[in-house]
């Protein structure tokens, strides 16, 4: 058992050595950890409260005193931004959480019961992936009402079917396996073999699958919420912010320009972790 | 291949049942009266009613349903409540819009992410490479929102070169035949129209088309990777072949079918990519009218719109699918 203990956190450390030896995991590892600080300690950073109107500050230009200028409130932009960072990993934790549980509980039934189990249950997943997904999500938040926690939720609905395929494909691969075959024969039943062999042996594209989601996640609920259809005024949504942005582009470009740059700057960081993992727990490499 | 298409074609039928299922619970599922949403709360009774008429939702829900399916059969699906024109005529008005910007945008993300991927792969690990790389996972990063602002701010408002919205200058005169402007000013020989229709679609192809091109561009690179490694292209260098023909006649024909599977998968993304860029860009095509409707609460127009995207959508990836045969021989359809 020990020396099982010590295997798998080998495993681990060795992934995490091979991540921050790879140039992109490293570079989005540095990028997350940038995100994080500014999320965690954005009362700290933050100039102003971001929602902190004066009209008399109308787009101000970026200076000394607005390094990102200010909005159609008069609202500090670097203040939003910060406080947006909350949102967006809000939005990319939660809804991704949604899909992996979710998603894993119904790839695992799939892919280890098989037969009308299986086929009952990607059907489904067919079906949801015969919308194009952020539409699938808009008509999610059309029925549910244009609100964060709804973005959310849709998002999170929207991914379950990735993450049930990539789970499912593993599950398939591995169930015939020897170990599997001698867990059963030492009388290990179906959930054991699930939550101790099958869910473990399956975790490396499930890591990568998370970390990519995250950044597409933070994507689409930018997108719902620059269509009136996620975060509504006057919460600091980056997405949010670019759809107050439209009306103002020739008088005030900034106010468009930073909160854009902040959200590729979160996607970005999360692609290039997922890339970098992907290659850190590729044991071909 | 017949056999093939036909099972595939059955194969389709259940997701269809089944998309159709959740487009008609749409509905049922908003919370409250469905036609007090519609309406707000300000409506009259009477009104209420007649919507509730008009809707069938005094039904039982199955026959609701049947009655629904019928319809479509009859290529009925509904009045618009907006306006009061059927969902199907609105969306044939439309539709053309949406596909002249989605083959445009495609062109771009293929003709550029196309060659940047086979340049990147043939210079690995040049400056060249790393340049292009991050450039494209920028690009997979980039909202297209943001994107479609920053074209508008830089070359319609700054620069003045370029419309930024609608898809035909006030003024120009064009008659409608396909309701693909591009090909109709070809048909009419209007070449005032067809530059004017071009301009405006450069802006919006570009927003849309850049995220599908950087998603080209770095499946092109690691698909041609892998094939310049194998030993047929060794041979052929070493029969003495100059690298153009190396590159495009034995390299890039193997490397072909990873890159038309996500060629065939960025039509989901440039459809859903397509409302985004339509509200931006006041194009008049299908995902500015779906989203109008959203916001005006015209459910039987949302149910029609996202019903005509998801079969669209599904039969290109079918489509996408068969035409695998075609640039790989070595598959065959059982």
């Amino acid at each position: 058992m020990a020396n099982n203990f010590n295997q798998s956190s080998n495993l681990w450390v060795d992934t995490w050595f091979k991540l921050i030896k790879n140039n992109v995991g490293r570079i989005g590892l540095i990028f997350l950890c940038i995100l994080l600080f500014i999320a965690i300690f954005a009362p700290l950073i933050a100039p102003y409260d971001p929602l902190d109107d004066n009209l008399m500050n109308r787009y101000k230009a970026p200076s000394k005193d607005h390094w990102m200028g200010t909005d159609e409130m008069g609202r500090d932009i670097l203040s939003r931004i910060i406080y947006g960072s909350r949102i967006s990993l809000k939005v990319g934790l939660l809804s991704i959480s949604v899909a992996l549980v979710f998603g894993t509980l119904l790839g695992i039934l799939a892919g280890f019961y098989g037969g009308m189990v299986d086929m009952l249950i990607m059907r489904v997943m067919d079906i949801m992936l015969a919308f194009p997904s952020i539409l699938l999500a808009i008509t999610i938040v059309t029925i549910l009402g244009p609100q964060l926690k709804n973005a959310i939720l849709a998002i999170g609905i929207i991914n379950i079917p990735r993450f049930a395929r990539v789970i499912r494909s593993s599950v398939i691969s591995i169930r015939e396996s020897e170990y599997i075959d001698a867990a059963r024969a030492l009388g290990a039943n179906d959930i054991r073999i699930i939550v101790f062999h099958l869910l473990p042996n399956s975790l490396a594209p499930l890591i990568v699958q998370s970390t990519l989601g995250i950044a597409e996640a933070i994507l689409e609920a930018a997108a719902l919420s620059f269509l009136g259809l996620g975060a509504q005024p006057p919460q600091p949504e980056w997405g949010a912010m670019l759809s107050d942005a439209r009306s103002a582009l020739q008088r005030a470009p900034w106010v468009a320009t930073f909160p854009g740059l902040a959200i590729i700057f979160g996607v970005f960081g999360f692609n290039l972790l997922g890339d970098g993992l992907r290659d850190a727990l590729d044991p071909k490499i | 291949m017949l056999n093939y298409i036909i099972k595939r074609l059955f194969a389709l039928i259940p997701v269809l049942i089944g998309v159709l299922i959740l487009i008609f619970l749409l509905i049922h599922f908003i919370p409250g009266d469905p036609a007090i949403s519609m309406l707000g709360e300000k409506a009259s009774k009477e009104q209420v009613a007649e919507i509730r008429e008009s809707l069938g939702l005094n039904e039982a829900l199955h026959i609701q349903f049947f009655r629904y399916v019928n319809r479509l059969f009859h290529l009925d699906m509904g009045r618009s409540i907006l306006t009061r024109n059927q969902v199907l005529v609105e969306i044939s008005n439309r539709f053309p819009a949406t596909v002249e910007l989605t083959i445009f945008a495609m062109i771009f993300a293929v003709g550029i992410g196309v060659p940047i991927g086979i340049l990147s792969a043939i210079n690995h690990n040049s400056w060249f490479d790393t340049l292009c790389m991050v450039g494209a996972l920028i690009g997979v990063s980039m909202p297209i929102f943001w994107l479609g602002l920053m074209l508008i701010w830089l070359f319609a408002v700054n620069l003045g070169l370029l419309p930024s919205s609608s898809r035909l200058t006030i003024g120009i005169e064009l008659n409608n035949i396909t309701n693909l402007y591009i090909l109709d000013s070809i048909l009419q020989g209007n070449f005032k129209a067809f530059i004017d229709s071009l301009k405006h679609l450069i802006l919006p192809s570009i927003a849309l088309g850049s995220i599908p091109m950087s998603m080209i561009a770095r499946m092109t690179r690691s698909s041609m990777l892998e094939v310049i490694k194998k030993d047929y292209i060794r041979t052929a260098y070493a029969k003495g072949l100059k690298n153009r023909v190396v590159i495009y006649k034995h390299a890039l024909k193997n490397a072909l079918i990873p890159i038309i599977t996500v060629i065939g998968l960025q039509v989901g993304i440039l459809l859903g990519g397509a409302i985004l860029t339509e509200t931006i860009f006041s194009w008049p095509g299908l995902g500015k009218f779906l989203i109008d409707a959203i916001y005006k609460r015209d459910y039987p127009t949302v149910q029609g719109v996202v019903l005509f995207f998801s079969l669209v959508f599904v039969l290109v990836n079918l489509f996408v699918d068969l035409l695998y045969t075609t640039v790989d021989p070595r598959i065959e359809y059982n």
